[in-house]
């Protein structure tokens, strides 16, 4: 069975038609990277099968649940967690506490547990402590656990909030652009991590500028070019698509 | 020499019996203070930290919508109208109604939760500067209704407001009057002083505990990114909600004991200007910090009346005549103060250890 699936995403801004008819279709298991130009609409379909945007026709279906038109915070809570772009973290939280806010909805105590602190109440406090504890070891930024999140490293920031996605326990982890601004040393241990986050039975979508990262990780590759999308496949394969070097590299002279 | 100190400090601190020891401390101070002040002060000083504490319930409130959820509200004041009015028409002869305090203080509390919810749905959309637009519309509409409520139907009374408010009573004892226990004689002002502080204990307490909870997460992950909040899980419409709520409930439960206190209402009491004083509490005692907030409300509900009692006899002792009004000499010197807190310190009189580390922003690893 398919783990996410796009049907015929159409999405546009005003007179700008975003996205036109994507679609596609994730396996459970696999790093499906998606790629293209700058404005191609890569960072829109993310939105669309997040939760941020409505699409204007099509349908998003996630582990068998219509999921289109859903609030963010059901379609996180369906299994898919989401990175920014441009990191957003909470900045005046501790390390600790972004992550410790991804379990909100694995939890369940509300104002009056809060106040009388119950034994329900504590032990589930301990536990989201302890998770996200673990997952801060996970992505290699525990020793920075109480330090503001505004006052990591760039590269710990992205890592950060790759924990806090994983502290939803998603079933999609869905990052956009990762890589960006890191240097080869970081991409290569991000890399890593990734293949990791795999290897413990977590789907990947990647959005991902790096050519070389999206090559040597992702199973499958789609390209995004004006809001279509041009290619699908293996990377070795889509490397060698006419229509990708045009977009990538413009047509050739007439 | 001062790291020693701290360091004593510090074991101090851990100390179980220096911990019950500075609890008995506290708790006989607070017991004595209201004879204390009036023996050497005056009684009406024992009125004035009444007020006081009220102002700290809401300020408390109020800081649960700003400090944590980063809601700007500038009509907060509301719900100290609706928790007043509804005390006010329910414990008194403008409707013969007389029910007892005990039920009051938490009906008006459910009331103004109920208020908070229904005014903050419409603006669950809005934020920053729109958010203050609309709930300072909000807060004025509540006063203007109940202005205008007298007619057809006299539900408010209107302008004149509602009078003879049945005071509060334990056990047959008024707090409208000197009652004397154990040989001694308690003023209504002194037991007023004692409901207030442990209801103003109790509102810090729940604040205390709420922020260090999954809900107090919650409210501050919105506060600092309200896309990326929902992002992970949020329920922002919601969690939004409670926010009002929580805040309107101490600020009706502080209107119910206003009303009791004062033994009259009216919509003078709760203007603009009251909702823009308690915001300036939370802002200039540490928005966020609870410590803080109570800080800043005792602070800007005692200094102007320290200078309404001591400004004209000043004055009047040094030049011989009052040259500055104490009311006039209150704004300019509210104003200055607000502006040199801000300028100094712009996190507040006693900000949270974060806040603070956020202003500084000292790059300061921590460790686990």
């Amino acid at each position: 069975m398919l783990l996410l699936e796009a049907r015929n995403i159409r999405k546009s801004f005003g007179g700008l038609l975003a996205l036109s008819e994507v679609s596609l279709a994730i396996e459970p298991g696999e790093i499906y990277g998606l790629i293209g130009p700058n404005g191609a609409g890569k960072t829109t379909l993310f939105n669309v099968l997040t939760g941020l945007y409505k699409p204007d026709a099509g349908a998003v279906v996630f582990n068998g649940t219509d999921l289109t038109g859903k609030k963010p915070n059901l379609i996180v809570e369906a299994g898919i967690a989401r990175t920014f772009q441009n990191i957003r973290l909470f900045a005046n939280m501790t390390a600790i506490e972004n992550v410790m806010v991804g379990r909100h909805l694995r939890a369940r105590a509300g104002a009056l547990g809060a106040v009388l602190r119950d034994r329900a109440t504590l032990a589930e406090e301990a536990a989201i402590r302890r998770r996200a504890h673990e997952l801060l070891e996970y992505v290699g930024v525990v020793r920075h656990g109480h330090a503001l999140a505004k006052n990591l490293a760039y590269g710990d920031q992205r890592r950060l909030e790759i924990a806090r996605a994983l502290a939803t326990d998603p079933k999609l982890l869905a990052l956009d652009e990762p890589a960006a601004g890191m240097n080869a040393t970081e991409t290569a241990s991000l890399r890593g991590l990734l293949e990791q986050i795999r290897a413990d039975g977590i789907t990947i979508l990647l959005i991902e500028h790096d050519v070389k990262l999206v090559m040597g990780l992702c199973d499958r590759v789609a390209v995004l070019d004006y809001g279509k999308k041009i290619a699908e496949g293996a990377p070795a394969h889509v490397q060698g698509d006419p229509a990708v070097i045009e977009a990538y590299l413009g047509g050739a002279l007439p | 020499m001062r790291a020693g100190a701290r360091a004593m400090l510090h074991r101090l601190r851990q100390d179980p019996r220096a911990r019950w020891a500075g609890l008995a401390l506290i708790v006989v101070a607070l017991t004595v203070l209201p004879f204390a002040l009036e023996a050497s002060v005056g009684r009406t000083w024992v009125r004035i930290i009444d007020l006081a504490l009220l102002y700290t319930m809401l300020a408390l409130g109020l800081n649960i919508v700003v400090g944590f959820a980063g809601l700007l509200d500038l009509g907060y004041i509301a719900f100290y109208a609706v928790g007043a009015y509804a005390y006010a028409l329910l414990a008194s002869p403008h409707f013969g109604v007389h029910l007892p305090w005990w039920l009051l203080l938490p009906m008006g509390a459910v009331l103004a939760a109920f208020f908070g919810v229904v005014l903050g749905a419409p603006t669950l959309r809005l934020r920053g500067d729109y958010l203050a637009i609309v709930t300072l519309g909000f807060g004025e509409i509540i006063r203007i209704f109940l202005n205008n409520l007298n007619a057809p139907i006299n539900i408010t009374n209107g302008p004149q407001g509602v009078n003879l408010i049945d005071p509060i009573t334990i056990e047959g004892m008024s707090f409208a009057k000197t009652n004397t226990l154990l040989g001694i004689s308690f003023p209504g002002t002194h037991l007023h002083y004692y409901l207030f502080v442990l209801l103003a204990m109790l509102v810090m307490f729940v604040c205390i505990r709420l922020q260090d909870s999954r809900i107090g997460r919650a409210w501050v992950a919105i506060r600092e990114d309200e896309i990326a909040a929902q992002a992970m899980g949020i329920n922002t419409r919601n969690i939004k909600l409670l926010a009002f709520a929580m805040g309107a409930t101490f600020g009706g439960v502080a209107g119910g004991l206003f009303s009791s206190l004062q033994g009259f209402v009216s919509p003078e009491s709760f203007v603009v200007w009251e909702s823009i004083t308690v915001l300036c509490m939370v802002v200039l005692g540490g928005m966020g910090h609870v410590a803080g907030v109570v800080l800043g409300a005792l602070m800007l509900a005692t200094l102007p009346e320290l200078l309404r009692h001591t400004a004209a006899p000043l004055q009047q002792q040094l030049l011989g005549k009052v040259i500055l009004d104490p009311e006039s000499l209150r704004m300019l010197l509210f104003g200055l103060a607000l502006i040199l807190v801000m300028l100094l310190r712009p996190a507040g009189l006693w900000p949270s250890p974060t806040r603070r580390r956020e202003l500084t922003s000292a790059r300061a690893p921590g460790t686990l």
